[in-house]
C-alpha cells in the first residue's frame, strides 16, 4: 500500500532548509579548509577565483525561484540550477589542486587558477551536502522512493558518501597501478608487474625454488580455512549436540580472539614454540627435542590464524546447528536410521551451507590478515605483507603496491562471489512456523570423541596463550621465564603525576590510548547509522541502482585494510578532500569498512519484522524517518547492539588500514603496540594489549547497558525450552 | 539513569581530549623521528623544555617515513625529518622533497657529517654514524668466533644467520652496497649466494636480527654495530664484531621537509640538534652511535670507528636511485628467489 502522497507544508519545508544550509555555506562560511571567517565562496570569488561563483549564484537563483512562489519545485529550472551547481562545484574541486590546475589550459583559461586552491572546508563540504539534499528533495517531488523524502534523502546521501569513501579511494588506487615509474600512464609496467614470477611462482610445489606470493597467500588460506571449519565444526557440536561440561566456557573463549589486539598472539606463539620458547625448552630438556624455529613461516602463521578464525566459524556453524529444525532428525532416528546415519543423511547435508559459509568467511578473513603474517612470517610472503613493505620499503614502489593490491582485491571479491553462489542455489529453510518441538539427537559417540579429541588442544592452547598475554604483561621478562612481578612496564605506558598542575599523562601510551577511544567512541554510533540506514534502505525501499548500492557497501567491507590504508592516502591528502592527518580520517575509515557488518546485522533483524507494522505507522501519517525512529528501531535492537560493539572492537583493534593513516598528534593503540613490536619490546606490548583487552570488555558492558535489549511485549515461557 | 551514564561517561572522555585538538598551539614542530623510540622521545622532551616549542613526534623506520613524505608532497605535513640511514634522505634530497639549509652548526661537524651534507647539495646533514657488522650469541657460539665476513660462510652456521630483507630495510641495503664495494659486484654476489645457504631468514626490519640473536632465536645477526652494543649493554650475550675485511657505515641524517607548516621551528631543532649537548642525548637512550658534532662525546660503549676498517664508502652512488634499482633487481633476481 502506497503512503498518501507529498504533503507541501512538510516537504516545502525540507526544500527550504536544505536551500538555507546552501546560502549559508555559500555566503557566509569560509569555502576553504582552515580558511578566515569571512572567505565564503562569494568573497573568494569575486576576489579572484571566479570558478567559485556558480555556487553562491545558484543558491541564489534558487532562493529567487523560491520566493516567487510555493511550486518553485515543480518545473525544470530548479534541478538544471542544482544539477548545474553541483557539477561545477565538483568540476573546479578536481580540476584545480593545490599547485594549480590539474587539467592543462585550464590556467590560460582561468586568470588565477595557476595559484592553487586549498582543499574544502566547512562551507565547501556543506554546501555539497546542501546541493544533495536538494537533489533528494527534487527527486523526491518527482516521485522517486514513491515520494518519500526522508528515503530519497538517505539514499542520495548514502550513495554520495559510498562514492566518495569506497569508490573513489579504490579508483585512485587503481589508477596509480597504471602509471610508470615516471608517473605516467603505461600498460606495460602494469602487466610486467602481473606477471613476475614472485606472484604466480609454483617452485615449492615441485620441491625447487619459492613459491609466488599469491600461491602463498592461496595455500595458506585454504588450509587456515580448512583447519578452522574442521575446529568450529567440532566445538559447535559439542556445544549444541552433546553433554560435555563447560559450555559456558567455550562459548566464553570463544569471544576473546575478537577481542584480542593483533600482534600478541603472534607474540605469545613466539613466546611458547620459539627457538629459545617456553615449550621448545621444555622440550628440549625433557625429551631431547633439537629446538628449531619451525614456528616461523607457514607454521605459525596458520597455527595463529586457526587460532583467531575458529570462534568465527564456531559461531557461525553453532547457529546453524540450532536452527535445524530437531523434527527431521526425530523423523530420521523414528524410521529407525542410527545417530550416525541420522547424521551423515539429514544432519550434514542441511549444514552444509553453514560449513561453507565458515570456510569462506575464515579464507576471507586469512587473505587480510596483516598482524600474524608481520610476526610470525619469517621468510613466507603474502599479499598483504608484501603491499606494505612495498609502500614502505627500500624501492618504495606505489605502483606495485597498487597492483598487488588489486590482485588482492579480486581474489577477495572472488571469495566473495562463490560464497554468494553457493549458498544462493538450494533451500535450506528448516525454520517455519509450524511447530518443532522434536528433540534434538545427540551427536553419535564416535563424532563426539573425534569432536573432543579435536577441541581439546585448541582449548588448552588458548588457554596457554592467554595466560602469556595476560602474565606477560606483569612480570619482567616472560620470554626468559622472569616471572618477578612487576608494573614497570604498565608504568612506561600508562606513567602519571598528579602535580599543582593538576593530573599531567605521561606514559607514551596514553596519547594513543585516548585517540583510540575517542576514533573507536565516534566510529561506532556512526557505523551503526549507516549501516542500519542502509539495511532499512535495501530491506524497505524499492529503487534503482538498489543492487549496486547493496555492492558498494559490501565492496568496502570486501577490501583487505592494506589497500584501504594506501587508497586513502593517493585519494585523500590533496584537494578537494584533504583529510589525511585528521581524526576525520580515521574516524571514516571505520566507518565505511565496518557499515557492512552493521547493514547486515540490520538486514537479518529487518527480515523478522512484519512490514504491516510500518505501513500502519505510515497509514496513521508518520513520515519515513519517524517511523524508522519509533517502530523500527525499538524492533531492531538487538542489530543494533551488534553493529556497535562490532564496530567499537574493530575500531580498537584493526591494524592494516590506520597504519597509513596515523599521525603525531592521532596514533593508534594498535600502530604503537607494533611499533614496540617491531623493538622487540614485547612486554611492553603485551601489558598494552591487556589493558585494552580490559577496557574493551568494559566499553562493551557498557554499550550494552545504554542499548539494552530488545523490550517485545511478549511473556516469556514458564520453563527454560527443553531443546536447551 | 541511563542517560546519567551517558553523560557521566561523555564528560570523562571529553576531558581527556587531547590538548592538540582543539586548537594548534601557537608553536609547535612536527617530528619524523627514526631512530628507536626510547631516544626519539628522550629528544622531543629535551628540546620542549629547552626551547618551549611543542614537538609532535611520529616514530617510523626511514622507509616507512620516507614513503609518508613522498606520499604528503602534495601537502606535507612534517617539519623536520630526524634520524634513520641516509640513504633514503639522500634520496629524498634528489627528489626536492627537502629543502636545503646551511647551519651555523656546520663548522662544528666530523668530515663525514659534511660530506653527506656535500653529496646532498646541502639538503641533508650527518648527525650521527655507525659501522655495519654483526653480533653472535655467545652462548651458542663459544670455540672460534667469527672475525671475517667470510667467517660466516662457514658449514656450521647453516641456518643460523640473520639479515634484512634489503627490500625493505635500509641496514640490508647498507650490507649489499658493503659487500659490493669490497669485494667487486660479481664476487660480491657469488658471496651473497653462499651466504644464502646460512641465512635462515630475512627479516623486514633492519635491527630485528639482533634481538633474534639476543634471545637466542637465531646464532648470528648481521646489523649496524650499534644496535647490537644496544643488546649487549642491556645484558643479553651478544659480542660484537667488525668484520677483518673492513665494513661499510652509515651516516644517520637529518632533512628539512620542504613545504612544511612549521619551518622557523624546524630549523631552531636542525640548529640545536646538531649541537654538542643534544648529540648526547643519544647515549643515556641507550643508542650508542657516533654523533656528529666533534665536540661531543662518544659514548664509551660505542664501536671505536678509528679501530674499525672502514671503507671508502660512496654514498652518491649507491644512494641514487639508479644504482638502487639496479642493484636490488638483481639481489630479487640471484639471491630473493634462490630455494631454501
Amino acid at each position: 500500500m502506497t503512503p498518501a502522497p507529498a504533503r507541501p507544508a512538510r516537504g516545502d519545508r525540507a526544500g527550504l532548509l536544505w536551500l538555507a544550509l546552501l546560502l549559508a555555506a555559500a555566503l557566509l562560511l569560509p569555502w576553504y579548509r582552515g580558511g578566515a571567517p569571512g572567505s565564503s565562496a562569494l568573497a573568494e570569488g569575486l576576489a579572484g577565483r571566479p570558478w567559485l561563483l556558480p555556487v553562491p549564484a545558484a543558491g541564489l537563483a534558487l532562493a529567487l525561484l523560491a520566493a516567487r512562489g510555493p511550486d518553485w519545485r515543480r518545473g525544470t529550472a530548479a534541478p538544471a540550477l542544482v544539477l548545474a551547481g553541483l557539477a561545477l562545484l565538483l568540476l573546479q574541486a578536481f580540476a584545480i589542486g593545490l599547485r594549480g590546475a590539474a587539467l592543462p589550459g585550464l590556467a590560460d583559461l582561468l586568470r588565477g587558477a595557476g595559484a592553487g586552491q586549498a582543499g574544502l572546508g566547512w562551507g565547501g563540504f556543506l554546501a555539497l551536502l546542501a546541493l544533495l539534499g536538494l537533489l533528494s528533495d527534487l527527486l523526491a517531488a518527482r516521485g522517486f522512493c514513491r515520494g518519500e523524502r526522508f528515503a530519497s534523502a538517505a539514499i542520495v546521501l548514502t550513495a554520495a558518501l559510498l562514492a566518495l569513501f569506497v569508490f573513489y579511494p579504490v579508483l585512485r588506487l587503481a589508477a596509480a597501478a597504471f602509471l610508470d615509474q615516471d608517473g605516467r600512464p603505461a600498460l606495460a609496467p602494469f602487466l610486467a608487474r602481473l606477471a613476475a614470477p614472485d606472484l604466480w611462482g609454483l617452485g615449492c610445489l615441485r620441491g625447487a625454488g619459492r613459491c609466488g606470493v599469491v600461491v602463498n597467500t592461496l595455500v595458506l588460506g585454504l588450509l587456515a580455512a580448512s583447519l578452522a571449519t574442521l575446529l568450529g565444526l567440532a566445538l559447535a557440536l559439542l556445544v549444541a549436540r552433546t553433554d560435555v561440561p563447560g559450555k559456558r566456557f567455550l562459548r566464553a573463549i570463544s569471544v576473546l580472539p575478537i577481542i584480542t589486539p593483533p600482534f600478541v598472539v603472534g607474540v605469545a606463539i613466539i613466546v611458547l614454540f620459539g627457538r629459545t620458547g617456553l615449550l621448545t625448552v621444555w622440550g628440549a630438556d625433557l625429551l631431547g627435542i633439537r629446538p628449531t624455529r619451525w614456528v616461523y613461516g607457514l607454521p605459525g602463521i596458520l597455527m595463529a590464524q586457526v587460532l583467531a578464525f575458529a570462534p568465527i566459524t564456531f559461531l557461525v556453524i553453532l547457529g546453524a546447528l540450532e536452527a535445524i529444525n530437531p523434527s527431521l532428525e526425530e523423523a530420521s532416528a523414528t524410521l529407525g536410521a542410527r545417530p550416525v546415519r541420522t547424521f551423515r543423511r539429514v544432519t550434514w547435508p542441511l549444514l552444509r551451507p553453514a560449513l561453507a559459509a565458515a570456510f569462506l568467511l575464515a579464507f576471507i578473513e586469512s587473505l587480510a590478515d596483516f598482524g600474524n603474517p608481520i610476526v610470525l612470517g619469517g621468510g613466507y610472503e603474502v599479499l598483504s605483507i608484501k603491499i606494505y613493505f612495498a609502500v614502505v620499503g627500500a624501492r618504495h614502489d606505489l605502483g606495485n603496491a597498487a597492483t598487488l593490491a588489486l590482485v588482492l582485491l579480486a581474489l577477495t571479491l572472488l571469495a566473495f562471489w562463490a560464497q554468494n553462489r553457493w549458498l544462493g542455489r538450494a533451500s535450506y529453510v528448516t525454520v517455519t512456523g509450524r511447530s518443532d518441538a522434536g528433540l534434538v539427537a545427540p551427536a553419535p559417540p564416535v563424532l563426539r570423541r573425534a569432536a573432543i579429541a579435536i577441541a581439546l588442544p585448541f582449548v588448552l592452547f588458548t588457554l596457554a596463550v592467554y595466560a602469556i598475554v595476560l602474565a606477560g604483561g606483569f612480570v619482567t621478562d616472560i620470554a626468559r621465564w622472569d616471572l618477578t612481578p612487576t608494573f614497570a612496564h604498565l608504568w612506561t605506558a600508562f606513567s602519571f603525576e598528579l602535580g599543582a598542575e593538576g593530573l599531567r599523562l605521561y606514559g607514551s601510551a596514553w596519547q594513543s590510548m585516548i585517540t583510540t577511544l575517542w576514533v573507536s567512541a565516534l566510529a561506532a554510533p556512526l557505523t551503526m547509522a549507516v549501516g542500519v540506514l542502509a539495511a532499512w534502505l535495501v530491506a524497505r525501499q524499492d529503487f534503482a541502482g538498489r543492487r549496486s548500492f547493496e555492492f558498494g557497501t559490501m565492496l568496502s567491507f570486501a577490501i583487505p585494510g592494506t589497500v584501504v590504508g594506501v587508497s586513502y592516502i593517493v585519494a585523500f591528502n590533496v584537494p578537494p578532500v584533504d583529510i589525511t592527518g585528521t581524526l576525520a580520517i580515521l574516524v571514516i575509515c571505520f566507518v565505511f569498512r565496518n557499515m557492512a557488518v552493521g547493514m547486515r546485522a540490520g538486514l537479518a533483524a529487518l527480515a523478522q519484522i512484519d512490514r504491516a507494522m510500518e505501513e500502519a505507522s505510515q497509514t496513521l501519517g508518520a513520515g519515513g524517518s519517524r517511523t524508522l525512529r519509533r517502530v523500527v528501531l525499538p524492533l531492531i535492537r538487538p542489530a543494533l547492539f551488534t553493529g556497535l560493539v562490532y564496530a567499537f572492537v574493530t575500531a580498537m583493534t584493526a591494524v592494516s588500514a590506520v597504519i597509513f593513516l596515523v599521525t603525531a598528534r592521532y596514533n593508534m593503540a594498535t600502530a604503537y603496540i607494533m611499533g614496540r613490536v617491531e623493538g622487540g619490546e614485547y612486554a611492553l606490548a603485551i601489558a598494552y594489549s591487556a589493558v585494552l583487552m580490559l577496557v574493551m570488555v568494559a566499553c562493551v558492558a557498557l554499550i550494552g547497558l545504554l542499548v539494552g535489549r530488545r523490550r517485545l511485549g511478549r511473556r516469556s515461557a514458564l520453563s527454560p525450552v527443553a531443546a536447551e | 539513569m541511563n542517560r546519567r551514564t551517558v553523560l557521566a561517561a561523555a564528560a570523562a572522555l571529553a576531558a581527556t581530549l587531547p590538548a592538540g585538538a582543539a586548537f594548534a598551539q601557537a608553536k609547535e614542530l612536527v617530528l619524523y623521528c627514526s631512530v628507536n623510540e626510547e631516544w626519539c622521545r628522550a629528544m622531543s622532551e629535551a628540546f620542549q623544555r629547552e626551547t618551549g616549542i611543542t614537538v609532535l613526534m611520529t616514530r617510523k623506520s626511514s622507509g616507512e617515513t620516507f614513503a609518508q613524505i613522498k606520499a604528503e608532497a602534495g601537502q606535507p605535513r612534517g617539519d623536520i625529518w630526524w634520524g634513520g640511514t641516509g640513504d633514503p634522505h639522500l634520496q629524498a634530497a634528489e627528489e626536492g622533497l627537502t629543502v636545503e639549509y646551511r647551519s651555523p652548526m656546520l663548522a662544528e661537524l666530523q668530515p663525514w657529517a659534511l660530506r653527506q651534507a656535500e653529496t646532498a647539495g646541502y639538503r641533508t646533514v650527518g648527525i650521527y654514524a655507525g659501522a655495519l657488522g654483526f653480533g653472535y650469541n655467545s652462548t651458542l657460539v663459544t670455540e672460534n668466533p667469527p672475525a671475517c665476513w667470510k667467517d660466516l660462510l662457514d658449514e656450521r652456521f647453516r641456518d643460523e644467520i640473520q639479515v634484512a630483507n634489503p627490500n625493505s630495510s635500509g641496514t640490508a641495503y647498507t650490507m649489499l652496497a658493503t659487500l659490493v664495494q669490497i669485494f667487486g659486484e660479481e664476487e660480491a654476489f657469488r658471496f651473497m649466494a653462499a651466504l644464502h645457504r646460512n641465512v635462515s631468514q630475512y627479516t623486514q626490519s633492519g635491527a630485528a636480527p639482533i634481538r633474534a640473536a639476543a634471545t637466542g632465536e637465531t646464532t648470528i645477526g648481521i646489523v649496524f654495530m650499534h644496535d647490537a652494543v644496544t643488546q649487549a649493554v642491556a645484558g643479553a650475550p651478544i659480542v660484537t664484531v667488525a668484520p677483518c675485511e673492513g665494513t661499510g657505515y652509515e651516516v644517520g641524517s637529518m632533512s628539512i621537509i620542504a613545504g612544511g607548516p612549521n619551518p622557523e621551528a624546524a630549523r631552531i631543532w636542525y640548529d640545536w640538534a646538531l649541537s654538542a649537548r643534544a648529540q648526547e642525548i643519544g647515549a643515556l637512550a641507550k643508542s650508542f652511535q657516533v654523533p656528529s658534532n666533534r665536540n661531543a662525546a662518544t659514548p664509551p660503549e660505542a664501536p671505536r670507528l678509528a679501530d674499525i676498517r672502514l671503507i671508502e664508502y660512496d654514498f652518491a652512488k649507491y644512494g641514487s636511485k639508479d644504482e638502487r634499482t639496479r642493484l636490488l633487481a638483481r639481489w630479487d633476481a640471484e639471491i630473493g628467489s634462490l630455494p631454501k
